[in-house]
């Protein structure tokens, strides 16, 4: 009985802190890009503060019943990968405590068909709203997926000829026992993965999907409030997922908290980075773009695990 | 002194929520008039709106701020209104510079509107022909320490006299074509 208890503790306690975690790198970044444009910017928890307000909103509106799920299905959809991912090694999320997440040791195909219903969840909802910018927002952000999702899923593929497994803790373990990360024994796997990362966090020049000022915030237009504040705390949620995947498939997973955030942060930064420097791409250049060099980095990276 | 069921002070939750309000203040990316070109100087590098918590919002559904950037005409009218009642409350306005108070020099002309409160219920009106970032700020941390005192709640006064303003509206508007919301 108190195992139960203490699983689903340590469950909650995983949701917490990767929501902190996304949300005050969002923060992070949100000061960061002030610097670089020679801005003060605002304080790092300024993301948090924005999120209460909209929580504090006496009003909401919804379109129907599905753009009233749309949101819930977001954080459902996030909560739920987020229990399949290993976190730290082994489990323990305290060394001093013995408390373990849950974490069913994830599949990797299984997490990549998961990963996408955070996107289908805000497709359907959006969709119901009836505003054409949310139809086009979510073409979009279709269409980039189709981008990204190709080299993304043959650097895995790659992983997975080479080492004849698709399960996470195994990759873990495999390179804690010949102790190389992955990024060094298949480092054409890990570039394309790191190139579909880009598009995959969705900063410049992959951020077509947003555009504000083009299509008003895309598929989210319609949704204020409570609607938006969920939707954002589930970005973060899945924003920390897809960090905690690439170090733990790439980079060795991590064996305390703060070297995941050391890990994931570093990664955080990459696209950040790219963004910093790069206006906006066209729909068409962008999926275009993930057709290119990350394509045929993930194809030399199958093509070497193989040989 | 405080009394209980004493309705000028607020209670902690209030004090909090008015707290948090008044920091993240997203304002909805619209310019009516000349005032518009005075706000990306606001929320760039030289006065950086930003590290007072204000940002912009592109949809009106996101947005807490509306701001009024000058004279109107009946034309805009009509999407101001509809853009006003589609916020989500509690939301604010701001009317920039004489034209929103009183026509400005657009005082006689056949489709200016001359009073903006007559219309939606204004919380700060910032003067100046036009307004520079400066006053522009100003009237943020005008508008704050309203928001934290709790007076800014022009919403619901919009939704109680909504068939004054209706009528007002209609007044100008003389083809109004216009879906009801239900907020
Ligand atoms: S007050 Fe002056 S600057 Fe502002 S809209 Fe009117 S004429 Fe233009």
């Amino acid at each position: 009985m108190n195992d139960i208890l203490l699983t689903i503790l340590a469950a909650i306690v995983t949701t917490i802190m990767a929501f902190t975690v996304g949300m005050l790198y969002g923060g992070i970044v949100r000061k960061l890009t002030a610097r670089v444009q020679n801005r003060v910017g605002p304080p790092i928890y300024q993301n948090f503060i924005d999120l209460m307000k909209l929580e504090f909103k006496t009003t909401n509106i919804h379109h129907g019943l599905m753009s009233h799920l749309g949101p819930v299905w977001i954080i459902t959809a996030a909560v739920s990968v987020l229990m399949f991912i290993p976190i730290v090694h082994g489990g323990m999320l305290l060394p001093g405590f013995s408390i373990e997440n849950l974490t069913f040791k994830g599949d990797l195909i299984f997490l990549i068909y998961m990963m996408t219903f955070g996107s289908l969840g805000m497709a359907l909802g959006a969709g119901e709203t009836g505003n054409p910018n949310s139809a086009i927002g979510v073409t979009r952000g279709l269409s980039l997926m189709t981008g990204f999702e190709i080299p993304f899923v043959l650097a895995l593929v790659a992983l997975m000829i080479q080492y004849q497994t698709t399960s996470i803790t195994g990759f873990m373990q495999i390179q804690e026992e010949t102790g190389t990360w992955m990024m060094f024994s298949n480092p054409f796997a890990f570039i394309a993965a790191l190139m579909a990362s880009l598009g995959m966090f969705r900063y410049s020049p992959f951020d077509i999907v947003g555009a504000p000022a083009e299509i008003a915030s895309g598929p989210a237009s319609e949704f204020g409030g409570k609607y938006l504040g969920m939707m954002m705390s589930g970005g973060s949620i899945f924003a920390f997922i897809k960090l905690v995947l690439y170090v733990d498939v790439f980079m060795g997973g991590a064996h305390s908290i703060p070297e995941l955030l050391l890990k994931t942060f570093v990664l955080y930064m990459v696209p950040v980075f790219y963004g910093w420097i790069n206006p906006r791409y066209r729909t068409e250049q962008a999926i275009r773009w993930f057709y290119k060099w990350p394509l045929i980095f993930g194809v030399i990276g199958v093509i070497w695990a193989i040989y | 002194m405080i009394e209980a069921n004493d309705k000028e002070t607020q209670g902690v939750v209030d004090y909090i929520k008015n707290f948090i309000r008044k920091h993240s203040i997203f304002m909805l990316a619209y310019g009516t008039g000349c005032g518009a070109i005075e706000l990306p100087a606001t929320l760039t590098s030289r006065y950086d709106a930003e590290r007072l918590g204000i940002r912009g919002a592109a949809t009106p559904r996101q947005a807490d701020v509306l701001l009024i950037t000058g004279y109107l005409s009946t034309k805009t009218l009509k999407r101001v209104i509809r853009v006003y009642e589609q916020m989500q409350d509690p939301k604010y306005v701001i009317g920039f510079g004489s034209c929103t108070i009183n026509g400005g020099m657009y005082f006689d002309s056949y489709n200016t509107i001359n009073s903006l409160a007559q219309y939606i219920p204004v919380d700060i009106y910032i003067n100046g022909c036009m307004p520079r970032p400066e006053a522009i700020l100003a009237g943020f941390e005008e508008l704050q320490k309203k928001i934290q005192k709790g007076e800014a709640d022009n919403g619901t006064k919009y939704q109680e006299n909504i068939e004054w303003y209706r009528a007002n509206q209609k007044k100008i508007i003389k083809n109004w074509r216009m879906p009801d919301y239900n907020w």
